[in-house]
């Protein structure tokens, strides 16, 4: 736990040593905004709940939580220093654990900076402030799923672009798997029982559910599972390609 | 009981036998000059004894703990300097200690204490506030050093510490090895040959993926024949005389010319007797009235050697 905390104490300090952390926040914040107002109609709904908000979230991640995660791993073989990190007498699924902790606690900072909504709808009107608390530990779920994705991919290379391209498709297949067009594509030749299982692996339907304000304890074992699997992934890929 | 023992070590790429069943042990109190040209093995070898990568044959043992089987054993033991001394940029040389310090174990107190007698040692108090990245060279590879020191350990393996150095830093790296030598079993790979005879108690050769030779840099020399050569500078217009005086000293062999530029002559002696011989041609060309300009045991001549034993 000791060697976990260290790391995870370098490597949230590592986003904020370099001017990814500002261009994130401000990024997210800028467009999470735009999204709501503009494209979601936020205030012509009429209604106090932050639906909209939220329903952004999945496609916003998308495209920037490979950018958190693309340069865990790919930049420590790039720079070398994973040879003086993976020669020093801890256990590899420590460090693992320790570098995506840091990229979810930095996407939880991230998300918590979008509490300004959270005020103006609470002034608005009178919304189910347990359906915001859900949602917000939803999206934050969600994040974690796709940065533990992309930390595992990144252990692929050496280089943080193919890290990002590599993340960003994996997110999509995720994302999408749930959607008509990837089952109807699988359902021609694939059994029923194969196809009911890959529309459960979509993270976009289990957040749309906690969105409407249903929490189920299977989303959370999904959500929870699809994490440890990516970080066992990642424990396991890094192991065989660190020396290469 | 060797602090390093290194089995029938072997590694291979594809179908590439980088590293093919190289053994040998190393005890307390040496310094091991691991020599090869680019590509031979070293840094893999290295890699393989600090458990960065897996043996495809054989094993190596540190305090008598087997990678394969204990690696964080032996991680625990050992002080690593990897090859260009990677570290974190972003970090400050004092974070990045600290950052070291906690993966090692080091707890408060001790940690505080290691890391200031690290910032002593290696003079690292300028610069410790200041991201490694802004750093020169000179400097980066001393963190480095810090670095592989801080939990003390009994067994240092560094791989080409004074490679890019400029020749006051490598000196500096010299005298740190033979600072801390004494206790400690360390094995550093060069390919620089001077720094072997400068550091090392014993030299391994190592070419592709090989181990060529394993001994102390003076039986190395005497191997090679020339050890006992001796280089005399005469004035040009006094070669002729002076090569003759020199022929019939007792001992010498072979007496050859191997450059006249500048008005001066220098020739090289070949005999039997080392020192006696400096002595005797010295006497032999004063009695003659024959000014010498220079004398001098032929020394650096392990690049010969090694180009020897590599080319084999």
């Amino acid at each position: 736990m000791r060697t976990t905390l260290a790391v995870f104490q370098r490597e949230f300090g590592a986003y904020f040593a370099s001017p990814l952390a500002a261009i994130f926040i401000v990024i997210f914040l800028v467009l999470v905004g735009a999204f709501t107002f503009f494209l979601g109609g936020f205030f012509e709904r009429g209604q106090a709940d932050l639906q909209t908000f939220f329903s952004f979230h999945p496609w916003l991640y998308l495209v920037l939580v490979p950018a958190l995660g693309m340069r865990l791993w790919a930049e420590e073989r790039k720079a070398g220093t994973i040879e003086l990190l993976m020669t020093l007498p801890v256990r590899t699924w420590e460090l693992v654990l320790g570098k995506f902790l840091a990229g979810w606690a930095f996407a939880g900072l991230v998300l918590a900076l979008t509490f300004p909504m959270w005020l103006t709808v609470n002034h608005l009107g009178r919304p189910d402030n347990g359906v915001i608390l859900a949602s917000y530990i939803g999206s934050w779920l969600m994040a974690g799923v796709l940065l533990s994705l992309a930390a595992c991919l990144s252990a692929l290379t050496k280089n943080q672009v193919i890290a990002f391209i590599l993340a960003a498709a994996g997110g999509f297949v995720l994302m999408l798997a749930g959607i008509d067009v990837v089952l109807g594509f699988l359902r021609p030749w694939a059994s029923t029982a194969v196809v009911d299982f890959v529309a459960t692996l979509s993270v976009l339907t289990h957040f749309q559910q906690i969105t409407r304000g249903v929490i189920e304890a299977t989303t959370l074992v999904f959500y929870l599972g699809l994490i440890a699997t990516c970080l066992f992934a990642n424990t396991a890929l890094i192991e065989r390609e660190k020396a290469k | 009981m060797a602090m390093i023992e290194v089995d029938a070590l072997s590694r291979r790429f594809r179908d590439v036998q980088a590293v093919d069943e190289v053994s040998f042990s190393v005890e307390r109190g040496e310094v091991v000059g691991f020599l090869g040209p680019n590509g031979a093995g070293k840094s893999t070898t290295m890699k393989m004894i600090t458990g960065f990568l897996e043996p495809s044959g054989g094993t190596a043992r540190v305090e008598g703990f087997d990678v394969r089987s204990h690696r964080r054993a032996v991680q625990a033991r050992i002080g690593y300097l990897p090859e260009g001394a990677p570290a974190y940029g972003d970090m400050s040389v004092g974070a990045f200690l600290e950052f070291v310090g906690r993966l090692r174990g080091l707890d408060g107190a001790r940690r505080r204490e290691r890391i200031g007698e690290m910032v002593h040692r290696l003079h690292l108090a300028d610069v410790y506030g200041r991201r490694i990245e802004t750093l020169s060279k000179g400097f980066k590879r001393r963190v480095g050093i810090a670095q592989a020191l801080l939990h003390d350990p009994d067994v240092l393996i560094l791989d080409e510490p004074t490679d890019g150095l400029d020749p006051n830093q490598k000196f500096e790296m010299r005298e740190l090895i033979r600072a801390i030598a004494g206790e400690k079993a360390i094995v550093v790979s060069t390919h620089i040959l001077e720094e072997v005879e400068a550091v090392c108690t014993r030299a391994i050769i190592i070419a592709r993926g090989r181990v060529l030779a394993d001994a102390t840099p003076t039986d190395l020399l005497s191997h090679a024949g020339i050890a006992q050569a001796i280089e005399v500078t005469v004035a040009a217009d006094a070669h002729d005389r002076a090569r003759d005086l020199i022929a019939q000293v007792a001992h010498v062999r072979t007496v050859e010319t191997i450059g006249a530029v500048n008005g001066l002559a220098r020739l090289r002696v070949v005999g039997d007797g080392g020192r006696q011989i400096v002595t005797a041609v010295g006497a032999v060309l004063h009695a003659h009235d024959l000014p010498v300009e220079d004398l001098r045991m032929e020394r650096g001549r392990l690049d010969a050697v090694f180009r020897q034993i590599t080319q084999r």
